[in-house]
C-alpha cells in the first residue's frame, strides 16, 4: 500500500494516519470505494475518498490543501482499510463521497465510449494529420543532420577536446534536438555531456555512445530502406510518439517490479509485468509531473487478470495496460529463471532487434549475491559464472536488502541485465516467502 | 559484464583499441583503421565504431564468480506474523531524516515505539524478516539505546551482514567474540586456549559469559593469569566480577586490594564494600562508627558527626581516595567514603537499636545532615538495601520530597531502583499526586513499563490538572512522551473525555486548549497503536 506514496515523507505521514485515532465515519462499499473523515489541524475534518475499483489504478479525492498526490490522508485511509480492524465498516457511501464516485464512473464510461469511437473513425482530418506528420519528420531530419555534423566535427577534432568543452556544449546541442522535436536524441545527447566526468575509461564510453547516436541518426535518415519493425524501433528511439497497435493479450500478469526515476521536469514510472501463460515480459510506462507520483500504481507481488497491447517496434517491450477483468490478487507463482550465462545471451540476442538497447529484463534463478572487491556480483549457485552489478546498483539500499535476504544462500532475482551489468529490482527467497522489492 | 568473447590482444580487440585512439586524438591527426584520410574519415570511424560497439556488447559473457560468502546460520526462530512484519516495516520507515521533521501534531511518534515492539517480539521469540535487517541495523546504528534489543531480534544473520558492511561494525563489537561462537564453559580445553591466546575483546566476552553461568569458574580462570595481565586489562577483568558478586569472591578481591595499580585497588574496594559480610566492610564500619554518635544532652536526641582527621595508610589500602576534589573539605570527603562503604545493617546496633526510619528522622548537628544522608543513599543503592532506601525516600507526599531536600531527585530515582516495581510505582504515583509533574520525569523513568494502574491514573490526572491550569502542553512534552510509551493501552478509555477542545478560559495561554486536545489525541492514537502492535504479535510464548 505504501508503494502508492509519491515520496518518503508522504509514506511516513500516511503510515501514521493508518490508525483509528483521527478517523471517523470511515466506511467502504463492495464496489471498491473507501471513505472517511480525518481530523486535521483545522476545525472541519478532511473528507477523503479512494476509488480502488478502476482498472487504471486507484483514484483519490481529499478536501485537504496538500498538493501531493495521493495525499497522506488517502494513504492513511487505505492503510486503515487494509488493516481491517473494524474501524472501516461496510456501508452505503455518504452524499459527499457518493457524488464524486458517481461523477467519476460516468466520466470513465464516457471516456471509454469516446475512445472506442475515436479509434474506429480516426482523429480529425486524415489529410491534415499526414501533413503534420510530414512537417515533423522534416524537423527531425534537420535535427539529425545537424547532430551528425556535430559528431563528425567531434571525431575529427578528437574526443580529448570534449573533456575541456564540458557540459554546456552538449546542453546546447540537446536544446537544439528538443527544438527539432526529437526528444530521444535530446536525452541521449544530454547523457553524452556527463560521460567525460564519469571516471576512468570515459573515452571508450564516449565513443560507444557517439557511435550509437550516429547509428540512430543514420537509421532515421535511411528509414525508408529499413524493415518495418526496425524502422518503428528507430522512430521510437528518436522520440516520436506512437500508440499501441499490437493485439490485446489477456493473461495473468505478475507485477515484477515498479520503480520511478525523476528529473527536474518529469517522474517516469516503469512497471515490469510477466505473463504467466504467454511467458512475455512487458513494460508499462507512466508519467507524472515533477513531484507527483504517476497515477498508475501496481505494487510488486500482485497478479492481475488483464489485457495489454504492445507498442510498435522490433525488440520493444513497452505495452499499454488495457482492460482489467478482476481486481489484482496476491501472486501465487514466481517467474521462471535462467542462469547468468543465459541472461547474457538474452541481452546479446535482443541487440539484434534493437542495437540501442541498454538492458533486458531477466529473472535469474539460484544466484548468490557475492562481494567481489569493492563491487558485487550475482554468482551462479551451481556454476562458476557471475554477472557483476551495475555501479548504480552497488550504491542503492536495495543491495543490502538483497544480501540480507540471501544470507549466502541462492535466491531468485528479477532485474535488468545489460552492458553495464545487472540491476536487481526484485528478489524471492529460496524457500517460501513474498517478493522483496529492491528498488 | 567483465569480458567479451574476444580476448585482449586478438586482432578484433586491436581494431577497437585503434578506433578509440583515433577518436581520442581526432581523425585530423590519426587515420582510423580501414579508411582513407580526408573528409569522410570521421564518418567511416563512427560507422566502424558503431559496428564494434554492438558487436562487443552482443559478445559480453558473464565473468568468473568470486569466492562466495560463507552462508549465514539458519535462524531457528519462527517467522513473524504477516501483520507484525508490516508493522515493523512501518516503524522502521519512520526514521528521523526520512523527511518531515518539525512539529508532531496529533500523529504518533513511531520511532519511539520501536524499542517496545522489539522487546515484545523478543519475548515471543520471533525471527526477524531478513530483508528488514538493513533498516533495523541502520536504526540501531543511529541509536545506541536500541542496539541490544535490535541485535537480539536481528540474530546471527545481522552479524553475518555486519561483516560485509563496515557501517554496521557496531554489531560485531556488541556481539561477544565478533560473532564467532564462544566455547561452552564445560569445554575447558577450548576455554583455556581462548583465554590464553584470544584477543582482549574475546577474552572479556569469554569471562563475562562464564561469569554469567558459573561465577566461581570465571574467578578461577581469571586467577590463573592475574599476575601477568596488564593493569588496564586487570581493571576490565575485575569489573566483570560485578555480575554475580558473592561472598566467595572476597579472598580474591581482598588480595586485589594490594594491587600495583590504584584503579584496580579502588575497584576491588568498591566491590568488597558491596559485600556487607566482608572484612573490608567490617573495617569500614568500625571507622565510620567512630565518627557518628547519638547526643542526648539536648532536648531531643540528635546525631553528632566527628569526621576523621587523617586518611591513614590502612584507609587508603581499603580504597579511600585521600585527595578531595576541588571545593570539598578533606575531612568530609573521607567521611563520606567511610559511610558509603559501611554496611547499613550495622547502624541500628550502633545507634541505640533504632530502625532505619528512626535513624533518618534524627536531627544531625552542625550541618552534617546532607553529607551523612547522601552517603547513606549511596550505600543503600550500592548494597541494594530496600529498608534503608524506603527510610531515605520518606513519604512521597512529604513536603520536602518536592523541594530541595537532603535527597536529590537523581538520588531518589536510584533509591527507587532498589524497591520492587509495585512499590516503586505506588511511591511515584503518590509523589505526582502531591507535587505534580514538573519534577516527575526522572522518577517516571525508573518505573516498570507498562505503568501500573495507580501510577497511570496519577499521571493522567496530573496532566488534566496541568491543562486546566492553562499552560501549554509542551511544558510537559517529556512526560507526555513517556506516557505515550509507558501508559497501559487498556487505560485508553479513561482519556476519551480529554480529546475535545475545551472552552478557553481567561487566564489560559492563547490556543493552549487546542494544543492539549492534539497532544491527548496523539496519546490516544499511540496507545491504540501499541495495543494493535501487541495483538499482532500474539500471546507471549513460553520459552523452550
Amino acid at each position: 500500500m505504501l508503494a502508492l506514496a509519491p515520496d518518503a515523507s508522504s509514506r511516513k505521514a500516511g503510515s501514521k494516519l493508518g490508525a483509528a485515532g483521527p478517523w471517523s465515519e470511515a466506511g467502504s462499499c463492495d464496489e471498491g470505494t473507501v471513505w472517511g473523515l480525518c481530523k486535521g489541524s483545522g476545525s472541519k475534518p478532511y473528507q477523503t475518498v479512494v476509488d480502488i475499483a478502476d482498472a487504471a489504478g486507484p483514484a483519490y479525492k481529499c478536501s485537504c490543501p496538500s498538493r501531493k498526490f495521493p495525499c497522506k490522508h488517502a494513504l492513511g485511509l487505505l492503510l486503515l482499510w487494509a488493516g481491517g480492524d473494524g474501524v472501516v465498516t461496510s456501508a452505503q457511501p455518504p452524499d459527499w463521497a457518493g457524488e464524486w464516485i458517481e461523477g467519476r464512473r460516468k466520466r470513465a464510461t464516457e471516456k471509454r465510449a469516446a475512445g472506442a469511437a475515436g479509434s474506429s473513425s480516426g482523429s480529425g482530418d486524415p489529410e491534415a494529420a499526414r501533413r503534420r506528420a510530414e512537417r515533423r519528420a522534416e524537423r527531425v531530419t534537420a535535427g539529425a543532420t545537424e547532430l551528425e555534423q556535430r559528431l563528425t566535427d567531434l571525431v575529427r577534432g578528437g574526443l580529448a577536446g570534449a573533456e575541456q568543452a564540458g557540459y554546456g556544449l552538449w546542453e546546447e546541442t540537446a536544446a537544439r534536438m528538443v527544438d527539432a522535436q526529437a526528444s530521444g536524441l535530446a536525452a541521449r545527447v544530454r547523457e553524452l555531456g556527463a560521460v567525460p566526468a564519469s571516471g576512468p575509461g570515459w573515452p571508450v564510453r564516449l565513443l560507444e555512445e557517439c557511435a550509437l547516436l550516429h547509428l540512430l541518426d543514420q537509421g532515421w535518415l535511411r528509414r525508408e530502406q529499413l524493415p518495418e519493425g526496425l524502422a518503428a524501433t528507430v522512430r521510437s528511439r528518436i522520440g516520436l510518439s506512437a500508440s499501441p497497435d499490437g493485439p490485446p493479450v489477456r493473461d495473468r500478469w505478475l507485477v515484477l517490479a515498479q520503480y520511478d526515476t525523476a528529473d527536474a521536469r518529469l517522474t517516469t514510472r516503469r512497471i515490469w509485468l510477466y505473463g504467466a501463460e504467454s511467458t512475455r515480459t512487458v513494460l508499462l510506462l507512466s508519467y507524472g509531473a515533477a513531484g507527483r507520483a504517476p497515477e498508475l500504481a501496481l505494487p510488486v507481488g500482485l497478479a492481475l487478470d488483464a489485457e495489454v497491447a504492445a507498442y510498435p517496434g522490433a525488440g520493444q517491450l513497452r505495452a499499454a495496460l488495457g482492460e482489467q477483468f478482476a481486481p489484482p490478487v496476491p501472486a501465487t507463482s514466481r517467474p521462471p529463471g535462467v542462469t547468468p550465462a543465459q541472461a547474457a545471451d538474452r541481452y546479446g540476442t535482443a541487440l539484434r532487434d534493437d542495437p540501442w538497447l541498454d538492458s533486458v529484463p531477466v529473472t535469474l534463478d539460484r544466484v548468490v549475491p557475492t562481494p567481489d572487491g569493492d563491487s558485487w556480483q550475482l554468482a551462479d549457485a551451481d556454476g562458476d559464472q557471475a554477472l557483476p552489478l551495475t555501479p548504480a546498483a552497488r550504491s542503492r539500499p536495495g543491495l543490502w536488502r538483497l544480501v540480507a535476504l540471501s544470507g549466502g544462500a541462492p535466491v531468485k532475482v528479477f532485474g535488468e541485465c545489460g552492458h553495464r551489468g545487472f540491476t536487481p529490482l526484485t528478489a524471492w527467497p529460496e524457500g517460501p516467502g513474498e517478493a522483496v522489492r529492491l528498488c | 559484464m567483465n569480458s567479451t568473447s574476444a580476448p585482449a590482444g586478438s586482432p578484433v580487440a586491436n581494431v577497437w583499441e585503434e578506433l578509440v585512439t583515433a577518436a581520442l586524438l581526432g581523425t585530423e591527426r590519426r587515420t582510423p583503421p580501414g579508411s582513407a584520410p580526408g573528409r569522410e574519415a570521421p564518418v567511416a570511424l563512427l560507422d566502424a565504431a558503431a559496428v564494434e560497439t554492438v558487436r562487443r556488447r552482443a559478445g559480453l559473457r558473464p565473468g568468473r564468480a568470486a569466492r562466495r560468502p560463507e552462508p549465514a546460520a539458519r535462524d531457528p526462530r519462527p517467522p513473524l506474523p504477516a501483520a507484525a512484519a508490516r508493522r515493523l516495516s512501518m516503524l522502521l520507515a519512520d526514521r528521523p531524516g526520512a523527511g518531515g521533521g518539525g512539529r508532531r501534531g496529533a500523529a504518533p511518534d513511531l520511532m519511539e515505539l520501536l524499542p517496545q515492539w522489539l522487546a515484545a517480539a523478543n519475548t515471543r521469540g520471533f525471527a526477524a524478516p531478513p530483508e528488514m535487517l538493513p533498516a533495523l541495523l541502520d536504526a540501531a546504528r543511529g541509536r545506541t539505546d536500541l542496539r541490544p534489543a535490535a541485535l537480539a531480534f536481528a540474530g546471527q544473520r545481522a552479524v553475518w551482514l555486519a561483516r560485509l558492511n563496515p557501517e554496521w561494525r557496531f554489531a560485531l563489537r556488541a556481539t561477544p567474540g565478533g560473532g564467532t561462537a564462544l566455547p561452552a564453559p564445560e569445554d575447558t580445553d577450548s576455554v583455556q586456549q581462548l583465554w590464553q591466546e584470544g584477543l582482549f575483546a574475546e577474552r572479556v566476552a569469554l569471562l563475562a559469559a562464564i561469569r554469567a553461568r558459573e561465577p566461581a569458574a570465571a574467578r578461577d580462570l581469571l586467577a590463573t593469569t592475574w599476575a601477568t595481565e596488564r593493569a588496564e586489562d586487570r581493571l576490565m577483568f575485575l569489573d566483570s566480577l560485578r555480575t554475580g558478586l558473592a561472598a566467595e569472591d572476597e579472598p580474591f578481591l581482598e588480595q586485589a586490594l594490594s594491587d600495583r595499580s590504584r584503579n584496580v585497588r579502588a575497584t576491588a574496594a568498591e566491590l568488597l564494600s558491596a559485600l556487607p559480610g566482608s572484612a573490608l566492610a567490617a573495617r569500614m564500619a568500625v571507622r565510620a562508627g567512630a565518627c557518628v554518635a547519638v547526643d542526648h544532652t539536648g532536648d531531643a536526641p540528635a546525631l553528632t558527626v566527628e569526621a576523621p582527621h587523617e586518611c591513614d595508610a590502612s584507609m587508603e589500602r581499603d580504597g579511600v581516595v585521600p585527595k578531595a576534589p576541588a571545593g570539598r573539605g578533606e575531612r568530609s570527603w573521607w567521611f563520606g567514603q567511610l559511610v558509603e562503604s559501611t554496611p547499613l545493617t550495622t547502624w541500628s546496633g550502633r545507634l541505640g537499636g533504632r530502625t532505619p526510619e528512626e535513624i533518618v528522622a534524627l536531627p544531625v548537628a552542625d550541618d552534617w545532615q546532607s553529607e551523612l544522608h547522601a552517603a547513606w543513599c549511596r550505600a543503600a543503592v550500592r548494597q541494594r538495601d530496600a529498608d534503608w532506601a524506603r527510610a531515605l525516600l520518606g513519604a512521597p507526599e512529604a513536603p520536602e520530597a518536592g523541594g530541595p531536600g537532603a535527597v536529590s531527585l537523581a538520588e531518589r530515582a536510584k533509591l527507587l531502583g532498589t524497591l520492587g516495581s509495585g512499590e516503586r510505582a505506588e511511591w511515584v504515583a503518590g509523589f505526582i499526586s502531591a507535587h505534580g509533574l514538573s519534577e516527575a520525569f526522572q522518577l517516571l523513568g525508573v518505573c516498570a513499563v507498562p505503568w501500573a494502574a495507580p501510577l497511570g491514573r496519577a499521571v493522567v490526572d496530573a496532566l488534566n490538572i496541568a491543562r486546566d491550569a492553562g499552560s501549554y502542553p509542551w511544558s510537559f512534552s517529556g512526560v507526555m512522551g513517556l506516557a505515550e510509551r509507558c501508559l497501559d493501552p487498556s487505560e485508553v478509555s479513561r482519556l476519551d473525555g480529554l480529546l475535545a477542545v475545551p472552552d478557553e478560559t481567561e487566564d489560559a495561554s492563547p490556543g493552549a486548549g487546542g494544543y492539549w486536545a492534539e497532544a491527548f489525541q496523539r496519546l490516544v492514537t499511540t496507545l491504540r497503536l501499541r495495543a494493535a502492535m501487541t495483538e499482532e504479535l500474539g500471546a507471549p510464548l513460553g520459552r523452550g
